[in-house]
């Protein structure tokens, strides 16, 4: 060895002259040891107790598997949905002004502001097979409350300022003189939008896809309300964690708490992962 | 091609960015649009290239009325100060675009497409960074990337909003050489925007100084530094200097003397001398010359600028000196203009 032997292993890369890294790190470390590490290791502890085979039995219970299918799955719809409309939204408010145009903006804010159950009971009333929409939905045969479909629905009204309010930014963003260029060279306006301007969104757009993901993963509020949560139907995960604890079955609500964490963190680091090499590509 | 704006004025809300414009432009030509911020260099490009519509006027690519066509098929590669480059698309994407987003059997093959792209890439000596990204090129390369992109199209005509702007003063001067290198190569007919004379009046065929909106002067290098047809050229382009003065009996005089310069032409009244400080004869009995005490000097590279307080009324020009001239603090010089111009008082 001929230089000074380097600390074994791996080292922090001198991330850049801006002086306080240490400092800060520190810090941000213990914040969030204390805020969120903690009660989450208290969680997994909890469910640690319970011993690998009935773990394993709780995991693999058909009720269990059912609620998080429901709670993934429907998460990811109204995600995907949400991706597709807060992107609309987002264009309108940046592109164009029109009467109101403040009016719609901060309405997009209001399923933030508005406490969730009030959300689940409203639309709960308007989806029902005799509210408004309901009705008119029941005879050509759909059922919206009291299914998943209710549940997306509830996902896509919570989730959409997520999308909106990550996208609407880099939009802003955007260089005129870059579809001006796009013009110039021949392209039509879907190209332009197509080709240039959603690539350069695409960052944006994971990220609100991830937020509003992971907000619908956790949601309840909103969601009892209108779920009817039939189990092996209709039943969210953190509505069985709740049933669990009121059967005083502690065990169990740990446990199927630890998994959906398990199953949260991997989806969001693979976003995350997703989103850093993009980061890298476009600069 | 041949590009002939007609007549063309433009407003923004009421406000006339440029006002009854005419210029001819030749197929195959290097033309610069020269002059100070806001003087609407900026708003003549756009309209050439369909990015604005003229409020009023015409503007013909050879003998077609290009107002009848969209931007997309008027077939200009435009080429922005800031380069405006498609940042997640590699360098060989950028370049092949417009390529790309043709329709049908106008488009090439994507095999034809990469030949093009590394063709144009070698022609702005940027070979072998196809696969970059433009986060990591440098100003200067990005820019070249921007030209290499907007040629890639065979435009009608090229269009460069002060491509050099914003690079230091020594690759400005690089790019400047090889773009003119690259327009006698291709020939493509080209318009180009600065406000940096130097680089305007070294580089163009022709030079469109514009002021306020209206076109001041088109002409070669020489014709805009030799004849200037207004003060505002004068003072616009190269060192200038001038004086308050008055005609009569076809003499120009300061204050009661006349100063030896005939203007049998020149309208009797007030009026303003130009001459360049580097274009005067020193003369030693001012019988019929301008005469005045130095007020300031200093030392500019090969020569001497001298400040002069001329007359009572102590208006101050600036004229050049040999450096060995023993010229000092009040010293009184007498000098003559060799060439100059008289413009009527405004
Ligand atoms: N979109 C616009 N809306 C309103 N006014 C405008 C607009 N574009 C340009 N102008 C005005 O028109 C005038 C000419 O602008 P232009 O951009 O053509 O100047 P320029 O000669 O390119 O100046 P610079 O050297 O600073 O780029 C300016 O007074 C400017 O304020
Ligand atoms: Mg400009």
């Amino acid at each position: 060895m001929t230089t000074a032997p380097a600390k074994a292993g791996w080292r922090f890369r001198q991330p850049s002259v801006i002086p306080g890294f240490g400092l800060t790190l520190g810090f941000s470390l213990a914040y969030l040891t204390l805020i969120i590490l903690i009660p989450l290791s208290g969680l997994i502890w909890r469910s640690a107790a319970l011993g690998w085979a009935d773990f394993w039995a709780i995991a693999t219970d058909r009720r269990t598997i059912n609620a998080l299918e429901i709670s993934f799955g429907t998460a990811f719809i109204a995600a995907a949905v949400n991706v597709v409309f807060g992107t609309i939204v987002a264009w309108v408010l940046v592109r164009y002004s029109f009467p109101g145009r403040r009016i719609v903006d901060a309405m997009v804010d209001l399923p933030f502001a508005l406490p969730t159950a009030v959300a689940g009971i409203a639309l709960t009333t308007l989806y029902a097979p005799n509210g408004w929409l309901g009705s008119l939905l029941a005879p050509l045969g759909i059922k919206v409350a009291y299914t998943p479909l209710g549940i997306v629905i509830a996902l896509i009204f919570i989730g959409l300022p997520f999308v909106v309010r990550t996208v609407q930014p880099i939009m802003e963003e955007i260089d005129k003189e870059v579809e001006e260029v796009a013009a110039t060279l021949g392209a039509n306006r879907f190209q332009t939008i197509a080709r240039v301007l959603l690539p350069g969104l695409a960052p944006a757009i994971v990220t609100g896809f991830a937020l509003a993901f992971a907000r619908g993963v956790g949601e309840y509020g909103s969601v009892i309300f209108i779920a009817g949560n039939l189990p092996y139907k209709s039943e969210i995960a953190p509505l069985l964690i709740v049933i669990r604890l009121e059967e005083y079955n502690y065990a169990a609500a740990t446990a199927i708490a630890a998994i959906m964490l398990a199953l949260s963190f991997v989806m969001l680091l693979v976003i995350n992962l997703v989103q850093t090499w993009s980061r890298k590509r476009y600069g | 091609m041949e590009v002939r704006v007609a007549n063309v004025r433009k407003e923004f809300e009421r406000f006339p960015a440029l006002h009854d414009v005419s210029l001819d432009i030749k197929s195959g030509e290097l033309i610069a649009l020269l002059g100070p911020s806001g003087s609407g260099k900026t708003t003549l490009l756009r309209l050439i290239a369909g990015l604005e519509r003229p409020t009023k006027g015409k503007i013909f690519f050879g003998e077609e009325d290009a107002s009848q066509k969209s931007i997309q098929e008027r077939n200009v590669g435009f080429v922005f100060q800031h380069y405006a480059l498609f940042r997640h698309m590699t360098v060989a994407d950028n370049i092949g675009f417009g390529l790309k987003v043709r329709h049908g059997a106008s488009r090439p093959s994507a095999q034809e497409i990469r030949r093009r792209a590394s063709e144009l890439l070698d022609l702005v000596q940027l070979s072998g960074l196809e696969k970059r990204y433009p986060a990591q090129l440098s100003g200067g390369q990005r820019q070249r990337v921007a030209l290499a992109r907007a040629m890639a199209i065979e435009p009608a005509v090229l269009l460069l909003d002060e491509p050099f702007g914003a690079l230091d003063a020594q690759v400005r001067r690089e790019l400047r050489r090889w773009l003119r290198d690259i327009h006698d190569a291709t020939g493509h007919t080209t318009v180009f925007v600065t406000h940096d004379q130097e680089e305007a009046l070294e580089l163009a065929d022709r030079v469109v100084v514009m002021s306020q909106g209206s076109i001041e002067q088109v002409g070669t290098a020489d014709e805009i530094y030799d004849t200037p047809n207004s003060p505002f050229v004068y003072g616009f382009i190269g060192e200038s200097s001038a004086l308050p003065v008055k005609v009569e009996d076809g003499q120009v005089w300061i204050a009661d003397r006349p100063i030896g310069l005939s203007a049998p032409q020149a309208p009797r009244g007030e009026a303003t001398l130009f001459f360049r400080p580097h274009d005067v004869d020193l003369v030693d009995e001012c019988n019929g010359c301008i005469a005045g005490t130095v007020a300031a000097s200093r030392r500019v590279a090969g020569t001497r600028r001298v400040e002069l307080e001329i007359g009572g009324e102590r208006q101050r020009v600036e004229i050049e000196l040999p450096v060995d001239h023993p010229a000092a603090q009040k010293t009184r010089v007498a000098f003559r203009p060799r060439r100059w111009k008289l413009f009527p008082a405004a």
